[in-house]
């Protein structure tokens, strides 16, 4: 298993990165982080636009970049991918003639893309006769993926790309970044700061702030422990389809807290599914509660409590290995005799858990 | 060169002259122009600023002083010219050698500043997005600047045409007005208008020199249109 391996320190102006992490080159990849954070400034020393002035960039063993070693592998010796945020298409060839640039500079490498499928999975293929100045947004994108990945990349980065789109058009290219994360073979590296995006597309998550790495790991883990900047307080459980109750309308799904009864949705069993709760839909009861309403109920601890505001309360409890966050009222804390290393029960209403496949 | 049916008077002589000049002088001048171009829109060295102050310095001095340093350097009294004329039997001044080197001189800034803007008019990212597609630097340049720079090349060169057809003080310096061999169109038209008489000459050549220098800027200005398609920007 190889791994995409970062520990750099970037001047840009009067920008400063200075960012590390390990994580196995697999899957989604997700840097997620506020504007001005540093992410694209990262994803550019990844591709060597950018040269840092000091540190290591390394993909499984080929090593990219060694200030000790003077090691500077040129772009287009690296083999990674770029999808920029604003597309940047060759404006004076066909979509045809962009898709075929990189194809014809893959060097040598094994073809893993294949031309036609990747035109059929990114629904471009009335597209090729164009010229990118006709094109929309979202399409402009999705010939800008398909060229990328025509280049028969070791790694894919992918810059905002629903950014730039069109709000009203974002449904044009969501879609086929799933099916990019589902079918494309090699490890991609998504650049954002919306954490819905993330929430549906990434297996790992890096979290990056003011030129720092926050956190790097698998994405329940990471989004589950730490707050993201302007977004609402979540869990991530990352789980498995158990069985369908058509009679009841349950789905259940298996997860390292124990098993989710969620409304019925239509996927396969033994699917993986990602369950997604807000910190306010999550109750706690000092002891198991009978006759309640709520079905998702398990066992956590209590490991901090700290103050929202005049009337909330953020706690933050560990169950089975992983961070659960709930909001209560200062009041209900108190109620409670709620303190750090207190044992209580979880509880989350079924039609609170958001759920996407992943 | 040659037009069979037309009649081989002082005028035609002179309309071929400016026209050879001007296309010889436009092939002389068009690679300083790319390459001074590519110098001040694309390096990184430290002496762009001065190549810049060079590429302007014939359009801001007064042309006859430019004729007048090209005779300094290249008359045969001088550094260069002496070096030619002694080593190779070569003399410049006062042929129709000098009149293309003087247009060529007076028409760069001009076409530099062309070729400049269209250069300029690229964007860069896409340079960037083509490397990491697997392009060498060598291989951008030819799959993408270039095609993207062709129609401002163009361009830069239709309107140094234009201006070469002009160019007046410079030439009349170092070439001098030799009937014949260096007499282009506008010292045709300086010569008729000294003469008694000749104005209506004068008149015929004013009115040649007028449509070469609107079809000139027409081609110049339609090539500029086609580098904005080109490039997407319309």
């Amino acid at each position: 298993m190889s791994t995409l391996r970062i520990d750099i320190r970037v001047r840009r102006g009067d920008f400063r990165l200075d960012a590390g992490f390990e994580l196995p080159a697999t899957g989604v990849i997700a840097v997620l982080g506020p504007s001005g954070s540093g992410k694209t400034t990262l994803m550019s020393a990844i591709a060597g636009i950018v040269k840092p002035h000091d540190g290591v960039i390394a993909l499984g063993d080929e090593v990219f970049f060694d200030s000790h070693l003077k090691r500077d592998l040129p772009i287009e010796a690296r083999g990674c991918g770029v999808v920029f945020q604003d597309a940047r298409l060759f404006p004076h060839l066909s979509v045809e003639q962009n898709l075929a640039y990189g194809l014809a500079r893959c060097r040598g490498r094994a073809i893993s893309q294949d031309t036609a499928q990747v035109i059929e999975m990114l629904g471009i293929g009335h597209l090729t006769s164009r010229r990118p100045a006709t094109l929309s947004g979202g399409e402009r994108q999705r010939v800008a993926i398909g060229r990328a990945l025509l280049s028969q990349p070791r790694l894919l980065l992918l810059d905002e790309p629903i950014s730039a789109v069109d709000q009203s058009r974002k449904g044009e290219i969501l879609p086929y970044l799933e099916r990019l994360r589902d079918e494309a073979s090699i490890p991609i590296v998504y650049v954002s700061h919306a954490l819905d995006e993330v929430l549906r597309l990434a297996d790992q998550v890096v979290l990056i702030a003011d030129g720092h790495c926050e956190a790097a790991g698998s994405a329940a883990a990471v989004l589950s422990a730490h707050p993201v900047a302007g977004e609402r307080r979540i869990t991530v459980f990352d789980g498995t389809v158990l069985e369908h109750r058509g009679a009841i309308g349950l789905t259940l799904v298996a997860t390292a807290v124990g098993t989710f009864r969620i409304p019925m949705m239509d996927t396969i069993v033994g699917n993986r599914l990602r369950l997604v709760v807000e910190a306010r839909d999550v109750a706690l009861a000092a002891t198991e509660p009978e006759g309640l309403s709520i079905r998702n109920r398990f066992r956590a601890t209590i490991s901090r409590i700290e103050r929202l505001d005049r009337s909330q309360a953020l706690v933050t409890l560990t169950a089975s290995g992983g961070n659960v966050a709930a909001v209560l009222t200062h009041d209900a804390v108190a109620d409670l005799d709620l303190a750090p290393g207190a044992a209580v029960w979880a509880l989350v209403k079924s039609v609170a858990v958001e759920r996407m496949p992943v | 060169m040659g037009f069979p049916a037309l009649p081989d008077t002082p005028e035609w002589q002179a309309l071929r002259l400016s026209l050879l000049v001007a296309a010889i002088a436009v092939a002389i001048a068009l690679p300083f122009a790319v390459g001074g171009a590519w110098i001040v829109s694309r390096s990184r060295a430290p002496g762009r600023g001065v190549v810049n102050a060079l590429l302007h310095l014939p359009l801001v001095l007064p042309p006859i002083v430019v004729g007048y340093l090209l005779l300094l350097l290249l008359g045969v009294r001088g550094p260069i010219g002496h070096l030619l004329s002694s080593m190779f039997g070569l003399r410049i001044a006062f042929t129709v050698k000098a009149v293309v080197i003087a247009t060529a001189v007076m028409i760069l800034p001009v076409m530099a500043r062309s070729t400049r803007l269209a250069l300029d008019a690229i964007d860069r990212g896409l340079e960037a997005a083509a490397r990491t597609l697997g392009a060498s630097r060598a291989d951008v340049f030819t799959s993408v600047t270039l095609p993207l720079m062709a129609p401002g090349v163009l361009a830069a060169a239709a309107i140094g045409f234009t201006a070469a057809l002009g160019e007046f003080g410079a030439v009349i310096i170092f070439a001098a007005n030799i009937e014949g061999e260096t007499r282009t169109l506008p010292l045709a038209i300086y010569t008729a208008l000294q003469a008694p008489g000749g104005e209506s000459a004068a008149a015929r050549l004013a009115a040649i020199s007028i449509v070469f220098a609107f079809l000139g800027l027409a081609s110049s200005e339609w090539l500029n249109a086609r580098l904005r398609l080109r490039l997407g920007l319309t």
